[in-house]
């Protein structure tokens, strides 16, 4: 999977993944020694429902290439309905960051289980790979930070 | 969540041995994490978990009067809380700590040393970003109730609710069918010692009904379930059982004289029949039938009655509604069990097709004397004993394809042996085969019980697989191939017996989904860590017995089910619980009170009251958001719907997350 291009381009790719599945699947993951791109950098989130819209406009912001959110799968989430909350933000999301700019295919959600390492693995390999192949992002600006 | 000094970092690097050192450059990730602002110590050690490494940690503390600690080590998941302890013990709120996961996230899985160092100085980065937002939490305190849920009466759940019992605490067992007692009791004998199973079964289903802190509820279902460790509600669904426990003598007339006796006995694998009103088997607790509604003649037509009219005990209640117990738990344990497969998609096997292929567990009820032949070996269709018989190994276990399990379902290859005796020792003129492609038998006395199968009684064992079964003048016609001969077989037999694989119980999936109890891919329950935490399922107060964790015979479902009972008492014997401080705060002065977070709440913890503020000077009476943290468990959910930004989550604030993924796309 590793892309001939990577020198030039090193894609910044963060993940959020909620503390009861899938930041277990990328642990299991890891255990397994199932390997996936580096470019990829998770953050610890309690819950899928806890990451706000804000944290992924702030990392296109700041230069992302990709944001990932991954969460326990629809009806197995450890607070019960956190991950429906989670998607339908993320879907009303997606549709705006396509308004703005930001590709489809630079933001994903995926239902990853404490028990799906491989699933993890590959779902980061897939996303990774569709990075790759969008290239490098356009940066969202922050118009308050810019003199008129 | 005020940051309202200057923060003194300190970051300890783990190598965990080789496991990060060997492909993650420790010293350049000292190196950075150093020139880090507010990072004043960075030092590295071979094991960082180890006292040792823990006393690096707690003296760095004190000596550097630090006010945050990043630790760069294995998965949080895995040491968070050993590291929170050491900052505990060196005088440091245990919340300014946090972990940066190189192993599982880097080293494990970034083989390359440039890729892999980046990435963990990256995330050393991330970490002291973030802990530099960290506030001192104070933990709470929550009650426990001292009081366990069983969920499912078979052996695991008995024996896991006789050993709470034992220790002093009420328990309660809620079983679905109308008697306790579940796989166990329709064992004929047990391997490796070919004990009677009713005999060293019922003695204990008989002390669970006797123990006086011991509650059973058959004919029950978990219908919902609240709150969480410590305190959970739950709704039992007893339903209607149409005969009064209180009125019934159990004489067994009802059963007898009930005219609707066509209904395919689940018991005996479906292979004869029992009435309408019925129990399960004769040492059924509680010895009290249910009647069957669906079809029974009465309930059907209006027209019949009869148990009525023969019941001296007057026990018959035609009115009797579904009931629903409200109960508060501490604990709850799982041990709902297995069932096998379904055979539908093995169509070589002829299951479907001819009475003659069985599978064990049909056998096991056909061996036993309160069976459907009353313990006759016989062939189903004809009735005649058989002369010659064939197992076949790993239907549906260890297998490739859609069709079956990935998993080996561990106690065929031992039940098969002990058919396979328990026939021969019997029946000495039935010649028996076993066609399997690994025999596995590690356990105590296991392999000298297969061995004796073998060299004793004279059992054909034949590495190989089966192809075909088919039905051919009135016998049936096996083809195979034996691969150590590397020749084709095709023989003729009688009877032919398939070791089918188990599953989970179809119902866990429900019974995890309201438990919020994760579940593998073969619905098996997961548990919190496979070597170290076997019996507890990763959300807390929620444990596991017998095989719903996964494949086990029955000394290993004993063992485990006193387990999860001994985790069960170190939980009751609490009286208070230390709760997650990581919860959602809100900010007064924010807050419009527009209730946008009460409504996204799981757990009901946000309430709204007036409150006088002081708003720069303005006083003025607001309503405002309270959360109440007994409640909260730290979802986020409200978090979000909060426009006003007024409502955070501590330990995981806004500024915190945001100060994370600034550091990465930095």
């Amino acid at each position: 999977m590793q892309v001939e291009n990577k020198k030039e381009f090193q894609p910044k790719i963060v993940a959020f993944c909620c503390n009861w599945c899938s930041y277990a699947g990328a642990d299991l993951a890891g255990s397994s020694r199932l390997a996936y791109p580096a470019d990829v950098k998770i953050i610890r989130v309690p819950c899928s429902c806890r990451v706000n819209p804000m944290f992924i406009l702030r990392a296109f912001q700041r230069g992302a290439d990709g944001v990932i959110m991954c969460g326990c799968h629809p009806g197995d989430c450890h607070y019960t309905t956190g991950n429906y909350y989670a998607r339908r933000r993320m879907t009303l999301l997606f549709s705006m960051l396509d308004y703005l700019g930001v590709e489809h295919g630079r933001t994903r959600v995926e239902w990853v289980s404490a028990a799906e390492g491989v699933k993890f693995s590959t779902v980061m390999n897939e996303f990774v790979e569709k990075i790759y192949s969008l290239g490098e992002n356009v940066r969202l600006e922050d118009l308050r930070c810019k003199e008129s | 969540m005020e940051v309202n000094q200057v923060q003194r970092i300190g970051v300890f690097v783990c190598h965990c041995g080789t496991n990060i050192a060997a492909t993650v450059d420790i010293k350049r990730v000292l190196e950075a994490a150093a020139k880090e602002p507010g990072v004043v110590h960075a030092e590295d050690y071979q094991y960082m978990c180890s006292e040792a490494g823990q006393q690096k940690v707690r003296e760095a503390i004190k000596e550097k009067q630090l006010t945050g600690v990043v630790v760069c080590s294995c998965s949080p998941r895995m040491h968070e809380n050993t590291f929170r302890g050491a900052a505990q013990k060196a005088g440091l709120n245990p919340y300014m700590v946090e972990i940066a996961n190189i192993r599982e996230h880097v080293s494990w899985i970034h083989k390359n040393i440039e890729e892999g160092t980046e990435k963990a100085i990256i995330l050393t980065r991330a970490a002291i970003a973030k802990v530099m937002l960290n506030a001192p939490l104070q933990a709470g305190q929550s009650k426990v109730v001292k009081r366990a849920l069983v969920i499912g009466g078979g052996i695991a759940g008995i024996q896991t609710a006789l050993d709470i019992a034992d220790a002093g605490y009420e328990v309660d067992i809620v079983e679905k069918t109308p008697s306790i007692g579940g796989r166990m009791s329709q064992l004929d004998k047990t391997f490796p010692t070919l004990d009677c199973s009713a005999c060293i079964l019922t003695p204990k289903m008989v002390d669970a009904a006797a123990h006086e802190k011991i509650t059973i509820y058959t004919y029950s279902e978990v219908e919902k379930v609240s709150g969480f460790v410590g305190d959970f509600q739950v709704d039992i669904r007893k339903k209607a059982r149409s005969v009064d426990m209180s009125k019934c003598t159990g004489c067994g007339v009802c059963q007898e004289k009930c005219p609707s006796k066509k209904i395919p006995n689940e018991f005996n694998r479906e292979l004869d029949n029992r009435a309408a009103i019925y129990t399960p088997f004769a040492q059924a607790i509680p010895n009290v039938p249910v009647i069957d509604r669906e079809n029974c003649i009465k309930f059907k037509t209006g027209k019949c009655g009869v148990c009525s009219k023969v019941c001296l005990a007057g026990a018959v209640d035609y009115e009797q509604q579904d009931e629903i117990v409200s109960q508060n738990y501490g604990a709850i344990v799982v041990a709902t069990g297995f069932d096998t497969i379904k055979l539908d998609k093995y169509e070589e096997y002829s299951y479907q097709s001819c009475p003659d292929v069985i599978t064990s567990l049909e056998l096991e009820r056909i061996m036993n004397a309160a069976g459907p032949t009353k313990g006759h070996l016989e062939r189903l269709s004809d009735g005649k004993a058989p002369k010659s018989m064939v197992f076949i190994q790993c239907v549906g276990s260890r297998c490739a394809d859609e069709r079956g399990k990935s998993y080996c379902s561990k106690i065929c290859c031992m039940y098969t042996a002990k058919h396979a005796m328990l026939i021969r020792d019997k029946y000495p003129d039935v010649d028996v085969t076993v066609f399997y492609i690994d025999v596995r038998t590690p356990g105590k006395n296991f392999d000298e019980f297969y061995r004796r199968a073998v060299e004793e009684y004279g059992v054909h064992y034949i590495k190989g697989q089966v192809g075909k079964v088919a039905e051919h003048n009135g016998r049936l016609l096996v083809q195979g191939a034996d691969l150590i001969d590397n020749r084709r077989i095709l023989m003729e037999t009688d009877m032919v017996v398939l070791a089918t694989a188990i599953e989970p119980n179809p119902d866990v999936r429900k019974i995890a989904t309201m438990l919020t109890a994760s579940i593998d891919t073969n619905n098996f329950l997961t548990e919190s860590h496979a070597k170290l935490r076997p019996v507890e399922s990763p959300t807390a107060g929620i444990f596991l017995s017998g095989v719903c964790q996964g494949p086990k015979d029955i000394p290993e479902t004993v063992a485990q089910a006193g387990a999860a009972a001994i985790k069960v008492v170190g939980l009751l014997a609490k009286d208070y619980l230390v709760t997650n401080p990581c919860v959602a705060k809100s900010d007064e002065l924010y807050c419009n009170g527009c209730s946008a977070c009460e409504k996204v709440c799981p757990y009901g913890a946000i309430s709204y009251e007036d409150r006088e503020v002081n708003d720069h000077g303005i006083r003025e009476v607001r309503r405002v958001a309270s959360v109440n943290s007994a409640l909260c468990q730290g979802c986020g959910a409200c978090t979000v719907a909060c426009p006003s930004g007024a409502m955070d989550l501590q330990g995981f604030s806004n500024r915190q997350i945001l100060a994370e993924v600034d550091a990465i796309c930095r």
